[in-house]
């Protein structure tokens, strides 16, 4: 457990946390959605555009190459970070909805042929969905949907006989963004390997509260982005085995992304840079390795102990509201608390909570298959980051309170 | 009463509020008043796209006067609803048509606005400008 002391060094950290919304003390419980940012990443984009600004890879003159020398450095420190192979297994991209686009877009175009497949799972957000949809339709490759449970856990057996020789990727999340579960991705991995089938995981909602180690975990792919793990917006990171970004094609053609450019026949350049074209989000790039900094000095035991704790505080808190219905109840979760009002809708909900300074997220969450499986248009979503206190939840949870007598 | 009365009306109203909290009871308030649309008219062509809750909206026209009625299955955007029903319900065609909308700032509800907030006023004001220009046209 995390020393109230240290949570609140933490917090310190981040400076728009300290901020009043609508007159009230931020509590900002929309994490799932993008996270804060410290203070070390905040001054190191400032400072890259104070003294540092220019273009990578191809200037001759200093600021360049310092440019260009930093951008690497925040490869190399990612790379370090996910316990990845080499950095040529790290291709910045701009968000994980570009990586996942990415791999897809490769796949549909090199690997995937009519009658393949491709296995995903009911609780996927639109950017795990909708790019395998697009694969499949020019590929003729068929999308496989792996169902859950009730409480929003993976149906494993039925996962296990989805896959076939047919098979030609599964493409899951780590952590689901509307339920909270942390799916078992060493199991995934394990059970698709047998038939030699490559495995990408969504990482987007596990990075904020996890490491993740490439080494250990022996997925083919893994995306995520910079800004919910307390970096900037417009950069993040794919990352995938040598041997499989070898055999995709490049994705966009352009600047960085070639050896040598004829009319007659273009070359493309080495990993990681095949899938670089143009010039990158510089700042950003060097904003993420701040971020990755900072993570890298966490004790993450201690964050994981703090999140569980504050989990299992909220459910219990909220469970005593009389109508309230949690979405997602899987034994495994990160701190992310979905729920409804049997009489409450969700927009009204938060409407209010906003007025009282509480920031959460309210609709489908980008997830519409998931909650037509539950049959609701939408929910509530709390989400925590590790700067959350039991005190925010406190207000919040009388905060819930208030709201749903104004509403009812 | 014109559109322009109607909505000073409102204002006065708002006006009256101290805080927050008074102005979102009371838009409750007029949501909770406001009659339900029958099961037939909530159907997906009365839906007024773009909000987070569902919306429906129908018009009909009556000797160049433009009538309304609305529903939404969240509470606040039905109050929304009544708001503008309020204003809007049985003017002149080219006076909805007309109307700058200068009254939802002076209320205090300028916030909801914003796309972002998905409550769908922005679609809804389209909708019922929608409906009265088409009926001026005829």
């Amino acid at each position: 457990m995390v020393e109230k002391k240290t949570v609140f060094n933490l917090r310190d950290d981040f400076p728009t946390l300290k901020r009043k919304v609508n007159g009230k003390p931020l509590i900002y419980f929309d994490n799932g959605a993008t996270s804060q940012k410290p203070s070390s990443v905040i001054e190191r984009i400032n400072s890259f555009y104070q003294k540092e600004n220019s273009n990578i890879h191809r200037g001759v003159h200093t600021l360049s190459q310092e440019a260009t020398s930093m951008y690497e450095e925040a490869r190399n420190k990612i790379k370090s970070y996910i316990n990845a192979e080499s950095e040529e297994e790290i291709i910045f991209t701009k968000g994980t909805t570009e990586g996942i686009n990415l791999v897809a877009s490769g796949f549909s175009r090199k690997i995937l042929k009519k009658g393949d497949e491709v296995l995903i799972s009911a609780m996927e957000h639109h950017s795990n969905i909708v790019p395998w949809q697009l694969a499949c339709e020019f590929s003729g490759a068929k999308l496989k949907v792996c169902s859950i449970n009730e409480e929003g856990e993976l149906d494993m057996s039925e996962f296990e006989s989805l896959l076939s020789e047919k098979t030609k990727l599964v493409a899951v999340t780590h952590v689901s963004n509307t339920l909270g579960t942390i799916n078992p991705v060493k199991k995934i991995v394990e059970l698709s390997h047998k038939l030699s089938i490559p495995v990408l995981f969504d990482g987007a909602q596990s990075v904020p509260h996890m490491k993740v180690d490439m080494k250990d975990l022996d997925c083919e792919f893994y995306v995520f982005g910079g800004h919910k793990m307390f970096g900037p917006t417009g950069i993040g990171v794919l990352y995938g085995k040598k041997k499989w970004l070898e055999k995709l094609p490049p994705y966009q053609g352009g600047g960085d992304m070639i050896k040598t450019v004829t009319f007659e026949k273009t070359t493309y350049n080495d990993l990681p840079y095949k899938f670089e074209a143009g010039t990158p989000n510089i700042s950003a790039g060097i904003g993420l390795g701040t971020a990755v900094d900072y993570l890298s000095k966490l004790d993450w035991n201690a964050v994981h102990d703090h999140e569980k704790e504050l989990l299992k505080y909220a459910t219990s808190e909220i469970s005593q509201i009389e109508g309230i219905k949690i979405i997602g109840t899987a034994a495994e979760k990160v701190g992310v608390l979905s729920f409804i009002h049997k009489d409450a809708h969700h927009y009204d909900i938060g409407t209010i909570l906003d007025q009282l300074g509480v920031a959460i997220r309210t609709g489908h969450h980008c997830t519409e298959p998931l909650m037509k499986r539950y049959e609701i248009s939408g929910t509530a979503r709390v989400s925590f980051a590790f700067y959350n206190t039991k005190d925010e939840v406190d207000v919040f949870i009388s905060a819930l309170k208030r709201a749903l007598k104004m509403i009812l | 009463m014109g559109v322009n009365e109607r909505a000073q009306e409102l204002i006065d109203d708002f006006n009256l509020f101290e805080d927050w909290s008074d102005k979102y009871e009371y838009i409750i308030s007029l949501g909770k008043d406001l009659p339900e649309m029958k099961k037939e008219d909530k159907k997906e062509e009365n839906l007024v796209k773009g909000c987070q809750s569902q919306v429906w909206l129908i018009a009909e026209q009556n000797g160049g006067r433009v009538y309304f009625e609305a529903d939404s299955d969240a509470i606040i955007s039905k109050g929304i609803c009544a708001l503008l029903v309020r204003v809007f319900n049985g003017q002149l065609a080219h006076e909805i048509v007309g109307n700058d909308l200068s009254f939802i700032d002076k209320i205090g509800l300028k916030e909801h606005l914003s796309p972002n907030r998905s409550n769908g006023l922005v679609a809804m004001i389209k909708k019922i400008k929608t409906y009265a220009l088409v009926y001026s046209n005829s």
